[in-house]
C-alpha cells in the first residue's frame, strides 16, 4: 500500500502539482485502493455463501425458511467487512 | 435434488421478518447511541450518529426486501440479487456519506464508529434469538391462546393469529415446530 502511495507521489511530483497536492491525491488514491480491496473480500464470501445456501435449498426445499434466515445473517455479517473497509475509507479520505 | 430456478420461496419472506425485527430492535439502540455520542461529540456526534443508524436500518430491510423479492422469482434470481445487492447498497451507503460529507453537522468519526458498532451488535442480538429459536423451537415465544379467557376460543378463526401451524412456516422458517400444548 505504501508502495503504491510512494509510486503515485513520484509520478504526481513530476508533474504540476506541488508536493502537499500530489500527497493528498496519493493518499485519496491509496484509501481509494484499500477500499476495493476489502469489498473483494466480502464479495467472495457472500457469492459463496448464497451459493451454498442456493444449493442447501434444491436439496431439501421444505428447509427454505431456515436456510434463508441463516444466509440473511451471513450476509449481512459478512457486509460488516465491507463496512469496516468503508469506514478506515471514509476516515482516511475527508478526516 | 431439485433446479435452482425453478425453486421458489413462497410466504411469508423469513429474511424480511428477520429485518423488521432488527429494525424494532434498533429502536432501544437509539438511547445508547445518543448518550455516548453527546458525551464525547455534542450534538453533531449525535446527528452523525443517528445517520448512521438510519443507514444501517435502511440497508437490513433494503437487502431483505431484495430478497423477498426476487426469491418469489427463483433461488437463482436471489442469489444474483444477494451478489449484485451488496454492490448496490454499498454503493449507495457511499452516495449516503458523500451527499453530507460537507455538511457542518456530520462527525464523520462518530458516524463510522456507529456505523460499525451497530450493524454489528444488531446482528449479534438477532442471531442469539435465532439461534436459540432453531435450537429450542419449543422455547420460542407463541401466541397461546389463554384458557381462562372467554374470547380465546375465537382465536383461531382470527387472522391476525400469528401462532404457527403446521403448514405456515413461522417467523423464522420453522414449520410447525412447536411446543405440546398442555
Amino acid at each position: 500500500m505504501s508502495a503504491l502511495a510512494h509510486t503515485a507521489a513520484t509520478v504526481l511530483a513530476a508533474t504540476d502539482y506541488t508536493a502537499a497536492e500530489a500527497k493528498g491525491i496519493a493518499g485519496a488514491s491509496s484509501a481509494g485502493f484499500a477500499y476495493g480491496l476489502a469489498a473483494i473480500g466480502p464479495g467472495i464470501g457472500i457469492g459463496y455463501l448464497v451459493g451454498q445456501a442456493v444449493q442447501a435449498m434444491a436439496r431439501q426445499p421444505e428447509s427454505a425458511g431456515q436456510v434463508q434466515t441463516t444466509m440473511f445473517l451471513g450476509i449481512a455479517f459478512t457486509e460488516a467487512l465491507a463496512l469496516i473497509g468503508f469506514v478506515v475509507f471514509i476516515l482516511l479520505k475527508f478526516v | 435434488m431439485a433446479d435452482p430456478m425453478n425453486i421458489r420461496i413462497e410466504g411469508p419472506s423469513p429474511a424480511m421478518q428477520v429485518a423488521v425485527d432488527l429494525a424494532r430492535k434498533s429502536v432501544w439502540l437509539i438511547p445508547v447511541v445518543v448518550i455516548i455520542s453527546a458525551a464525547f461529540w455534542g450534538i453533531d456526534g449525535v446527528l452523525s450518529s443517528l445517520y448512521a443508524l438510519a443507514i444501517v436500518v435502511v440497508n437490513f430491510l433494503l437487502a431483505a426486501y431484495m430478497l423477498a423479492v426476487t426469491g418469489r422469482i427463483s433461488a437463482a434470481v436471489m442469489a444474483a440479487a444477494a451478489l449484485f445487492g451488496f454492490l448496490l447498497r454499498l454503493g449507495l451507503i457511499f452516495l449516503a456519506v458523500l451527499l453530507v460529507r460537507n455538511t457542518e453537522w456530520i462527525e464523520l468519526l462518530p458516524f463510522g464508529i456507529t456505523l460499525i458498532s451497530t450493524h454489528l451488535a444488531l446482528l449479534f442480538w438477532e442471531m442469539r434469538y435465532v439461534s436459540a429459536t432453531l435450537a429450542f423451537p419449543g422455547l420460542k415465544p407463541q401466541a397461546t391462546p389463554n384458557p381462562y379467557l372467554p374470547s380465546s376460543e375465537s382465536s383461531d378463526s382470527d387472522p391476525s393469529n400469528l401462532s404457527p401451524s403446521a403448514s405456515a412456516p413461522d417467523s423464522y422458517g420453522n414449520r410447525g415446530l412447536s411446543a405440546p400444548k398442555g
